[in-house]
């Protein structure tokens, strides 16, 4: 068998998507299963299937709503694949979904559900230091000189990576406005009618430097799911079809080691994913029309960025303006639904259904003529993924 | 105590309880700072792990390395995260690389005014930071810029 054979590359596509509403944390008036109920069932809706004709969930960052739940919770009547990332944080969002096509293109499924819940309020923050009386291991090397919440741990790689590139502030401020210039126009982004501008930016407060205040994500509850079924069944539905054109997961050599120790340091983890990623779609950076980039931090969305081929390591000042960063006119139409910055955190998948939503016409911030949209999941942590959705006329 | 460098109730650092890094504890306690060097290849490695990730030896030591090293990345950090830094205000992470141990780094405080300018690359001193009133006591390895 070739290698040629061997790609998911058209093999399934997105036929529903759903998602709750978004709320601050702590704010939901749900748990977080019955928002991840609530979700399934709305992406089923979508794609006007019965929620029984489930037969698979995928998801990632140890998802607390387990699928035999699920399963039982929705009635389905046959089980088949129940799949997790390992890997904290967002890494996973991309992954989830080459897992639900894996299944799906190999028979070991017939229709998968991608899906992230989450309820800050009821389980506690992400951004919140630990509150243990000691800390052993990795942890007891950062933890005790108070390097211990995402951010901190992520602001050490972009300060180098700024310091190597001759990176500006403004450049990450260019991501954060794009963001909120998007939500403005998006009644479901927690931002909606709350605009930013560079004066906001440049007086909100320092967090951790480089990071202000407005380049950090939000922390909120909610859900969100995709519904995967195999090509073939694709235009059984009711929404044209969104094809996932490839879809990819990893890490470089050690980039795990533990305290800060991986060799190539200054980095958002995806340089032996990128050349993968666009072997299996067939394409390259200069085909993507419009692309969601995860934004834990606004310097993730610019390594990233430079990673995955869309700008050179030291035309950054450049390129990061706001101007390039929105719809529909901009260079490259970033985060347009607002992303975890001003839409919701929702560890990311929300930026893959809005992927699917830009191919479908059907974003509050609409590209023109979308056939190739791009997600990129969960930068700096390990494993991380990316995935490329197109259009009928891409396969 | 009044000489730390952060304000008091930071999660304490015990050693692993699978028995992985008590010579790095017990070393600090000693003021020496050490890192794992394979006894088989000779590569040095950080954080602690139970083979070389070169030749996957199992027979590392803990090898003192020198009291000094280089900035390899800063960080400021302004908003607190635990309630014990309410009140600390702002203060600097570094992340201090070894360039004669394989580029090994490690991670303490940068001593001194925390508004200072901070220069990736600047020459950087271990000054060992004791708790031995606490239960159980422990060491921070801090960092202050040679000058």
């Amino acid at each position: 068998m070739g290698q040629t054979s061997r790609t998911l590359r058209g093999t399934a596509a997105v036929v529903g998507v759903g998602e709750t509403t978004y709320y601050k944390r702590g704010q939901s008036p749900d748990a977080e299963f019955k928002l991840a109920l609530k979700a399934i069932l709305a992406a089923c809706a979508d794609a006007g299937i019965s929620p029984k004709d489930v037969d698979g969930f995928a998801s990632f960052s140890n998802d607390r709503s387990d699928p035999s739940r699920l399963a039982n919770a929705l009635g389905c009547h046959d089980l088949r694949f129940s799949n997790m990332q390992w890997g904290g944080g967002g890494g996973g969002g991309s992954a989830a979904i080459a897992h639900a096509v894996s299944a799906v293109a190999t028979g070991l499924a017939e229709c998968v559900v991608v899906f992230r819940a989450l309820a800050q309020g009821q389980f506690g923050r992400f951004g919140q230091g630990s509150r243990g009386n000691v800390v052993s291991g990795a942890g007891a090397y950062t933890t005790p000189y108070g390097l211990m919440s995402p951010a901190q741990t992520f602001a050490m790689k972009v300060t180098r990576f700024m310091h190597d590139h001759g990176v500006e502030q403004p450049a990450l401020r260019a991501i954060s406005l794009a963001s909120y210039h998007h939500a403005q126009n998006n009644p479901r982004a927690v931002m909606h009618r709350r605009p930013l501008d560079e004066e906001k930016y440049e007086a909100s407060r320092w967090i951790v430097e480089p990071f202000h205040l407005y380049d950090c994500c939000l922390e909120n509850d909610g859900a969100a799911a995709m519904i995967v079924v195999p090509a073939e069944r694709a235009k059984d539905f009711d929404h044209p079809p969104v094809y996932v054109l490839s879809a990819v997961t990893g890490s470089h050599y050690r980039a795990g080691a533990s305290v800060h120790n991986t060799p190539d340091y200054a980095t958002s983890n995806f340089k032996t994913c990128v050349p993968r990623l666009y072997d299996m779609a067939k394409c390259g950076p200069a085909d993507v029309d419009v692309l969601q980039c995860y934004e834990n931090f606004t310097g993730g969305v610019l390594m990233s960025m430079v990673e995955h081929g869309f700008c050179g390591p030291d035309e950054c000042n450049e390129f990061f303006n706001k101007d390039n960063l929105i719809a529909p006119n901009g260079k490259l139409p970033t985060n347009t639904s607002g992303g975890n910055l001003a839409e919701c955190y929702m560890h990311g998948l929300e930026l893959n259904i809005e992927a699917v939503r830009q191919i479908r016409g059907a974003s509050p911030n609409q590209v023109e003529n979308v056939d190739v949209s791009m997600v990129v999941s969960g930068p700096m942590v390990t494993p991380v993924s990316s995935s490329i959705f197109g259009s009928e006329a891409t396969l | 105590m009044s000489d730390a460098y952060l304000q008091p109730g930071l999660p304490k650092p015990v050693p692993a309880p699978d028995g992985l890094d008590a010579p790095y504890w017990q070393a600090a306690a000693e003021e020496r700072l050490v890192m794992q060097r394979c006894n088989q290849c000779g590569a040095w490695q950080w954080g602690p792990e139970w083979i070389c990730h070169q030749c996957h030896s199992d027979d590392l030591a803990f090898d003192n390395v020198p009291l000094v090293g280089r900035i390899y990345s800063y960080e400021r950090v302004w908003h607190p995260v635990h309630p014990a830094l309410r009140e600390q205000g702002p203060y600097i992470v570094v992340l201090v690389e070894f360039p004669e141990h394989d580029d090994a780094r490690m991670v303490g405080n940068l001593l001194g005014d925390p508004h200072q300018k901070v220069r990736i690359g600047a020459t950087v001193r271990a000054v060992f930071e004791h708790h031995k009133e606490e239960d159980p006591p422990f060491t921070l390895v801090q960092w202050r810029v040679e000058s």
